[in-house]
């Protein structure tokens, strides 16, 4: 009898403690939920890129108050650490490493462009991190990291799916072109846009008249614009940065360059800045764009996005127009969102998995990615700028100035050339 | 005109008027660096804020902004004669003037910047002038005006600046407190107030050679720090405190640059350009015109 209540005593100690756990349990889960999700990540602040970063980090902002909105994700709400990396590759590691070991975020992201996307690279793989880009240019073909994935619309192969428009239009000209130039800044994206450029050049049988690269602080770029027409090409492909897409754009009308289509990779023609003031001097040029009205109606929530973005832009100095990166900034982020709401988790190796097994409806359509983390389909536009007139931002906010060459979903018109005849 | 021909002339023509623009930008290091021994790391920061304040009055005003650079001139010299009493009174009288006053140049050239950044965002700027959009033509030679115009004021500031230093007192003053600040102090003269309103004349230049700069190539804050190999690599090819040793040393640097981009391929030009440098160096230390 003795025994017996001992034995009773015991297991009621028991199963209050039992409840007593279950019941501090439920108020850890509860805590955690009530944590904020905190996603890390640096961002071209200063620097070069800091247009494009800080149109980016805008865009992200907004997601994140959308999200935050309806209550955030799996209950929690979304908070970031960021840090200006200055556009300068070295700072990317240490950055990460705070990012993830002081700051002890739960999920990084990348910053903005192939410079600052490949040095975190080797960290991600080392400690097996999913790893959302924005706008890194076949920054995986030498890592081969399964747990990347990109942003960009360049297409699995994306050195040749950026490419692909300029020489895709290029060979609607009649007679075929038989020579290219090619040049570009020497620097990690103009290095891999020329990379795939001579692929299409193998692929077409062009013959190569001139193959260089120059100094990105170049200060006077006529030299080089006088030495490529000495060659006489057909085509000109340039892959540069803003501060160079500018000179060269300049330079080619101060030089009076004559050649049947030119441009490409230009990157900075997408922003307001460049737009309003090269101007007229853009027309006539070939270059990549990622939205121009000619779309608008097509991406219906993109317009509503864009709206809002333009608001914050105008008062935070920054594009005003907000065509190229934020559309998929705030894209990346939707991706994560429903990859995290549907794993239930921030598992890495889970939502890596989910990312390449489903397509994702965001802002700029269906998202769909391939083995190697790049999109599934490239759906870069190439472009004609025609019947500039001024430097006023407003005739770049309606369709009117641009010719969609490729592809053929969106193409608006057939390409203009020669090039000096174009430009008028 | 052969086609050959044509361009070795407009690969001359291209480099004498990259090498004015150059002499602009390190004229005021020739005269801070060069005549006053001060360390003046933070000088392209000056030329980018004489970038933004042409860039501001342009927008607003439309008002030409190499004129402007010219006409707001003395507010760059205030503020250099301000820069220098600093740095005179918290390093150079105290001996400190080698690495505390270079540490004192760095935090300002990263102040100037941040402060830049903070005011007009990270956005790339760009003027427009009556003439950054005309060429001259004569055949096959081509002359831009964007660089041309700066680079006809910038050889005006220089003659004036050389005339200024030998037919004036305050500027043999100048000339005499760079070769023997003791001797010019037993003449009853004031060596700090002399270096003082040099140094803001070099300040001065840095302001008007923003506006060439940025009628030439979009600028952004961070921009100047392009340029600080340059602008002391043009100084001492020149000569050390030599103005016409600087404009020589910018138009020979120029030429390179302009005859390598076009023979030989761009990526080339910094390597020969800093090679000339080094080789000019190694047979004339005290640079092309230097003492």
């Amino acid at each position: 009898m003795r025994g017996n209540s001992v034995l009773t005593t015991l297991a009621r100690w028991l199963g209050a403690f039992a409840a007593a756990l279950a019941l501090a349990g439920s108020f850890a889960t509860e805590a955690l939920a009530q944590q904020p999700l905190r996603i890390g990540f640096g961002m071209s602040l200063t620097g070069p890129l800091a247009g494009n970063g800080k149109a980016a980090l805008i865009a992200m902002e907004i997601w994140k108050d959308d999200v935050n909105a309806k209550g955030g994700i799996l209950g929690r709400k979304v908070e970031f650490v960021y840090y200006d990396d200055q556009t300068n590759p070295a700072t990317v590691p240490g950055l990460y490493t705070k990012l993830l070991d002081v700051d002890k975020v739960d999920l990084v992201v990348s910053g903005y462009g192939t410079a600052v996307i490949a040095p975190a690279m080797p960290l991600m793989m080392q400690r097996n991190l999913m790893f959302m880009t924005l706008f890194g240019l076949n920054v995986n073909s030498k890592f081969n990291y399964d747990r990347y994935f990109q942003i960009m619309p360049a297409g699995p192969e994306p050195a040749i799916g950026w490419t692909r428009g300029f020489f895709e239009a290029a060979m609607g000209l009649n007679p075929k072109p038989k020579t290219i130039a090619l040049v570009g800044a020497d620097a990690e994206y103009p290095h891999l846009a020329l990379e795939g450029a001579r692929v299409h050049v193998k692929r077409l049988g062009l013959k190569v008249v001139y193959d260089k690269s120059y100094p990105p602080n170049t200060t006077d770029y006529s030299p080089i614009v006088r030495a490529i027409q000495a060659t006489n090409p057909d085509l000109v492909y340039l892959a540069s940065y803003p501060p160079d897409s500018a000179g060269m754009v300049r330079a080619v009308n101060e030089v009076g360059l004559k050649t049947r289509m030119f441009g490409g990779g230009l990157v900075g023609t997408q922003f307001a800045a460049l737009k309003t003031a090269l101007g007229p001097l853009l027309n006539g040029v070939v270059n990549y764009e990622l939205y121009t009205p000619e779309l608008s109606g097509k991406f219906p929530f993109l317009d509503a996005f864009l709206k809002k973005y333009q608001e914050r832009a105008a008062k935070e100095g920054v594009d005003p127009l907000g065509f190229y990166l934020p559309p998929y900034a705030y894209a990346m982020m939707q991706v994560l969102d429903q990859a995290i709401t549907a794993t239930k988790g921030l598992d890495s190796g889970k939502l890596a998995e989910y990312i390449h097994t489903h397509t994702f409806d965001t802002f700029v359509g269906k998202v769909g990615f391939a083995k190697n983390g790049e999109w599934s389909e490239p759906r870069v536009m190439m472009v004609q700028y025609n019947g500039i007139k001024g430097n006023t931002i407003d005739q770049w906010k309606q369709p009117g100035v641009v010719t969609v060459l490729e592809p053929g979903p969106y193409k608006t018109g057939v390409v203009k050339a020669p090039y000096q005849d174009a430009k008028h | 005109m052969e086609a050959s021909t044509a361009l070795v002339v407009n690969a001359i023509i291209a480099g004498l008027l990259l090498g004015g623009f150059y002499a602009a930008v390190s004229l005021g290091i020739s005269i801070s660096f060069g005549m006053l021994d001060v360390v003046n790391i933070a000088h392209p920061a000056f030329i980018i804020l004489g970038s933004y304040v042409a860039y501001i009055v342009n927008d607003r005003l439309g008002f030409d902004p190499i004129l402007v650079s010219v006409v707001l001139s003395p507010l760059f010299f205030a503020l250099g004669m301000a820069l220098y009493r600093i740095y005179y009174l918290c390093f150079e009288k105290r001996g400190q003037e080698s690495l505390r006053g270079l540490a004192f140049f760095f935090g300002i050239l990263f102040i100037t910047e941040v402060t830049l950044v903070l005011i007009f965002g990270v956005d790339y700027r760009l003027v427009t002038t009556a003439y950054s959009e005309v060429t001259w033509r004569a055949g096959d030679i081509d002359l831009p005006m964007r660089l041309f115009v700066p680079f006809l004021v910038s050889i005006a500031m220089v003659v004036a600046l050389q005339l200024f230093l030998t037919h004036t007192f305050f500027g043999r003053a100048v000339l005499a407190v760079a070769q023997d600040q003791l001797a010019l102090r037993l003449m009853g003269v004031n060596p700090v107030r002399v270096k003082e309103r040099a140094f803001a004349l070099s300040i001065a230049t840095a302001g008007v050679a923003g506006a060439f700069l940025i009628v030439i190539q979009p600028v952004q804050p961070s921009i100047g720090r392009e340029y600080i190999g340059l602008v002391f690599a043009v100084c001492v090819l020149g000569g050390m405190g030599s103005i016409w040793g600087t404009l020589i040393g910018a138009l020979v640097l120029g030429i390179a640059e302009s005859f390598t981009s076009t023979f030989f391929g761009p990526s080339w030009a910094p390597a020969v350009s800093f090679g000339l440098l080094l080789a000019t160096l190694a047979f004339r230390p005290s640079g092309i015109l230097g003492r």
